[in-house]
């Protein structure tokens, strides 16, 4: 199955993977997690994974981002053969080309706001400040807060500003309003939708969370470890529109 | 009950073997501080009892005399002294002797005893052979150790120049004495049982070959129960003091018997420190792995308590746990002391002459072995188990809040400019925890420390050997004549082949007083112009004997509480008796004996006599050794010779193979007490840092990179602990070179720059070795998972 290109965006595929396959060895039984996914995620899209817990989702993301690999099947991003590398050049990919989002925020707790971006505007070769990166999201104000000095969805808000401020070609976020009500969890939506728009970074989203897919440009849903339906959203809306 | 606590039992050693790694970090501290405890202490108890039924079997003497020439009816007045019970009278000479594989002369003693059996004190132990016969001509028995280096056994004979003759021994028997446990001789820094023998002959003879008929030159005396040892010292000089007597003193001054006591006074020691410091560490890393523990089980302790487990139970669980860590290591410690000390024992008989001497490991000490370490880990780690039973159930069920952090003193100082989020990382998590970081940067100290210590015994030795044997001996030999003679007796000795320069001395015993102070030394007449004997003050300056004044020796000179410039009475205790006031010109800074020099002239001017010399500084032609040592050893007149060489040459090959042996086990405890802190610091590091870890990971930090995060902080507290540990180190030389002091013998307190950057070295490599055993563990951090739980 082969999607059809997005009309407004780019047709030129960031990502192309065939027939993905995971199986998880837990102990003696065999857990499969993707079952021969096919999938494409296209220059400057805004995607939204969308699925039931143990659908494959998060399996799927984490092979894109390099954190995973596949038991069998082919990852391509922008024409290189992600599946092909070691864990040295995922960690260079990691760092050149992905940014992350987790559900957890997973902020140092020993660094400021500006100070963990910083640590990744360190190791970006054309990196954004990291106040201006702070101030894409909103948090201009609170550069030198701790993270415990921070609501939730603020640390949210910072963990966004680290994963863009590296210039990232691709920003991929696991349930990133999973822990937040749904004051914040809109706010940190709001932020995503912003760095997809100004910035032209291609967004995956994962949620569990069907509201959150009116957002995006296309919604693939996934199933039992396949792809079980991908739409196109013909009306996007925008995340302060949103309701939960 | 027994479902419920076998359950509970089961969670123990599976926690255990999770953390299999720390554990067993402690044990190894644990294992060192408790095998130095039973090392020591059991060697003691038996070295203890060992000498001490020596002593009494034997009836080991408690005061020891000499003089010139006292006539047997003495005898009576020494034992009316009030307060003396047994008195022995004898006759005491220092021969020199001709060993026939042995180039060099050796020094032989020969004691007199009674023909027909024991002495009355200081009786013998026979090992082989017989006693001595009535009338037997020249029968000897001879000191174990000396015999046996010398391969001697009954029936052989050994060649002694006895008051100018040739004279052969025959041995007879192989003995031990109390009073020779260590063959050592006055004047020497060890213990030569080479070349320094002691032989027990019958009264009669020595009598006879000496001029003593009707006479002795030495008494021992055993005390009576409660008497005064120094009020019967001084009733004793009193007595011997018309008849040349040079001072009596206790047991506590009897060579052997100080060096054992020393010994022994070394061994309670270690026995008493090392465990504190090693048990001082594990009680830290023992807090720190259960700390981490019971934060990483708070819903598991808030499970128990919903089920219905009792505060008590909780905290039995946790005390069990570390019960159980440190019974291991007393295990393992009890079985290292027990083969460090059978290993320590083996080497003490090779020097320490006893009937039977064999390690026993006494109860009472494995007792406070494990009550001492029980006591300390328990205690120690009370307020972390406090904590686990403390828990309230419901707040153990949530995690625990984020920690909070706050810029460090750097960047309030405004240098937070100069520092990288990463450097940050590391300082702020330093500061947030100081206890922590200041307990593991004291950790990481004592290994430097231990290290410095460890070896600044062979750079003092270093140092006394180059300054005694290169700066200020430098003589080969030193030989003593038989009697005060004169200047023909020096000539002779200078014209003795294959010597190149020669000097001679007088010496004469005195005592000296300060005030209510008084010493008995010997007094050495050196020429002005010393070259083969030179004196090195306290600034490390050559000295020469003043025409006018008095040389003391740094320890002599506390003795007296007297310093340069001050007055002292001499009162000489040879020939006419003179009595003088000198004062003291400057202090010598020699490590053995209590020592006093003057200029030669201004000594013979002093006892009212003529040239007259004691004995001579000869230097020799290496080339002519032999024919040198070989005429030595038959000139009549010569009582003994002190070879430099051979002196160098026994303290190299008696403290080498000490010091090697020591070392190693230093280097072992040191590394063993820095893997234990970086290792279980790091490991617990990571455990809570993981998540942050394995972020970085993610979002593109390489391996080498996130590691550096994780053992930053180690290698800021190693640096920090460096110097601290260096200082540290000096002060425990310092406090052991005072420990050390005695009258007979100072250790300098000297710190070569190889000791401290060895010490540096060793513990870099051991904090290194455990930290990259930790960072192997950052390449197996499951980014996926780490990510998807919450803590």
């Amino acid at each position: 199955m082969v999607d059809a290109p997005p009309t407004a965006l780019s047709s030129r595929a960031v990502f192309t993977a065939r027939q993905i396959t995971k199986v998880y060895h837990m102990g003696e039984v065999e857990v499969p997690a993707l079952r021969g996914v096919d999938v494409e995620l296209y220059a400057g899209e805004f995607v939204v994974l969308l699925g039931a817990s143990g659908s494959g989702k998060s399996t799927l993301l984490n092979i894109l981002g390099g954190l995973d690999v596949p038991t069998s099947g082919v990852v391509h991003y922008e024409g290189e053969e992600l599946t092909a590398y070691d864990d040295a050049s995922l960690t260079r990919y990691r760092r050149r080309h992905v940014g992350f989002v987790f559900q957890f925020y997973n902020l140092i707790p020993s660094l400021t706001a500006r100070e963990n971006v910083a640590l990744v505007t360190e190791i970006a070769d054309q990196p954004l400040d990291p106040v201006e990166a702070l101030k894409i999201v909103g948090l201009g104000e609170r550069v030198d807060h701790f993270p415990s000095q921070l609501s939730g969805g603020e640390q949210q808000r910072v963990a966004i500003a680290r994963a863009i401020a590296k210039r990232p070609e691709v920003l991929l976020c696991d349930e990133p309003t999973g822990a937040l009500d749904v004051k914040t969890g809109i706010i940190v939506l709001e932020a995503i939708e912003r760095v997809n728009r100004e910035l032209g970074t291609t967004t995956a989203v994962i949620t569990h969370n069907a509201v959150i897919a009116d957002m995006a440009d296309r919604v693939i849903r996934l199933s039992g470890g396949r792809v079980s339906q991908v739409t196109q959203n013909e009306h996007k809306r925008s995340a302060t529109e949103l309701q939960w | 009950m027994v479902i419920r606590t076998s359950s509970l039992n089961r969670k123990l050693l599976r926690d255990l073997w999770h953390m299999k790694g720390q554990a067993g970090a402690i044990v190894l501290v644990i294992a060192s501080g408790v095998g130095t405890f039973v090392m020591a202490l059991a060697t003691l108890d038996s070295l203890d009892a060992t000498q001490r039924m020596f002593y009494e079997n034997n009836r080991f003497a408690e005061v020891f005399a000499s003089c010139k020439r006292a006539p047997n009816y003495v005898a009576r007045q020494i034992v009316n002294i009030p307060g003396v019970s047994k008195a022995q009278t004898r006759i005491v000479l220092d021969v020199t002797l001709d060993i026939p594989e042995m180039p060099e002369p050796a020094v032989g003693r020969l004691i007199s005893v009674p023909e027909h059996g024991q002495p009355g004190l200081n009786r013998l132990h026979m090992r082989r052979g017989r006693w001595i016969k009535p009338g037997g001509d020249g029968e000897a028995m001879v000191s174990e150790h000396f015999a046996e280096i010398h391969g001697l056994v009954p029936g052989d004979q050994v060649t002694a120049i006895i008051n100018g003759r040739l004279q052969k021994l025959h041995i007879v028997g192989i003995v031990l004495s109390p009073e020779y446990v260590l063959q050592m001789r006055g004047g020497e820094l060890l213990p030569d049982p080479k070349r320094f023998g002691v032989f027990w002959m019958s009264r009669r003879q020595l009598e006879a070959a000496y001029d003593m008929e009707g006479a002795f030159n030495d008494v021992t005396v055993t005390l009576m129960h409660g008497a005064s040892e120094p009020e019967v010292i001084r009733r004793l000089d009193q007595v011997t003091e018309p008849y040349g007597g040079v001072g009596a003193f206790g047991r506590a001054d009897q060579l052997s018997h100080n060096f054992l006591s020393e010994e022994i006074r070394a061994l309670r020691n270690i026995g008493l420190t090392a465990p504190v410091v090693f048990l001082g560490v594990a009680v830290f890393l023992l807090n720190l792995v259960l700390a981490r523990l019971i934060r990483t089980q708070r819903e598991q302790i808030a499970a128990l308590k919903a089920f219905g487990y009792s505060r008590r139970e909780i905290g039995v669980h946790y005390l069990k746990l570390i019960c159980l860590i440190v019974g291991i290591g007393v295990i393992v410690g009890v079985l290292l002391g027990v083969w460090m000390g059978a290993g320590l024992t083996r080497l003490y008989t090779q020097f320490y002459r006893f009937p039977s001497f064999r390690f026993e490991l006494p109860l009472n000490v494995v007792v406070s072995a494990i009550g001492l370490t029980g006591v300390a880990a328990v205690v120690g780690t009370l307020i972390e188990v406090r904590r686990a039973v403390l828990l309230p159930p419901a707040e153990a069920m949530r995690p625990e809040p984020p920690a909070s952090f706050k810029p460090t003193v750097f960047e309030r100082l405004g240098l937070q400019r100069f520092l990288s989020p990463v450097a940050r990382m590391i300082l702020r998590k330093l500061e947030r925890e100081p206890i922590k970081a200041a307990l593991s940067c004291l950790g990481l100290s004592m290994t430097v420390a231990i290290l410095v210590l460890g070896n600044f015994m062979s750079d003092a030795m270093d140092e006394i050997m180059v300054t005694q044997f290169e700066v200020a001996q430098r003589h080969d030999a030193m030989v003593t004549f038989v009697e005060p003679s004169g200047v023909q007796a020096f000539y002779d000795a200078r014209h003795l082949p294959g010597v190149t320069d020669a000097e001679p001395f007088r010496a004469v015993a005195a005592r000296l007083r300060n005030g209510p102070r008084h010493k008995r030394v010997g007094i050495q007449g050196l020429r002005r112009d010393t070259q083969l004997n030179r004196l090195i003050d306290t600034d490390g300056q050559v000295v020469s004997p003043p025409p006018e004044g008095l040389l003391l020796s740094n320890i002599l000179a506390q003795r007296l509480n007297a310093k340069p410039g001050d007055m002292l009475t001499i009162e000489v205790l040879e020939g006419e008796r003179p009595t003088r006031q000198l004062p003291i010109t400057a202090l010598i800074d020699d490590f053995a004996g209590a020592n006093a020099y003057m200029d030669i002239d201004a000594l013979h001017r002093m006892m009212r006599e003529g040239p007259t010399v004691s004995g001579a500084y000869l230097a020799a032609d290496p080339q002519q050794t032999d024919a040198f040592y070989h005429q030595l050893k038959r000139t009549p007149g010569i009582a003994s010779v002190a070879l430099t060489d051979v002196m160098v040459e026994s303290f190299d090959e008696n403290i080498a193979e000490n010091q090697t042996r020591m070392q190693m086990f230093i280097v072992g405890f040191a590394a063993v007490i820095a893997f234990g802190v970086v290792y279980n610091t790091a490991r617990i590091s990571l455990n809570e840092r993981s998540r942050e870890l394995a972020t970085m990971r993610v979002i593109g930090f390489t391996r080498a990179e996130v590691s550096i995060v994780l053992l930053g902080e180690l290698a800021v507290l190693t640096v920090i602990a460096i110097p601290i540990g260096m200082v540290l180190g000096y002060g425990f030389a310092a406090a052991a070179t005072m420990g050390f002091e005695t009258e007979l013998y100072r250790i300098p307190l000297v710190v070569h720059r190889t000791t401290f950057a060895f010490a540096a070295m060793v513990t870099v490599a051991a904090a290194l070795l455990s930290g990259l055993v930790v960072r192997r563990r950052v390449d197996h951090l499951d980014l996926v998972a780490v990510l998807k739980t919450r803590e």
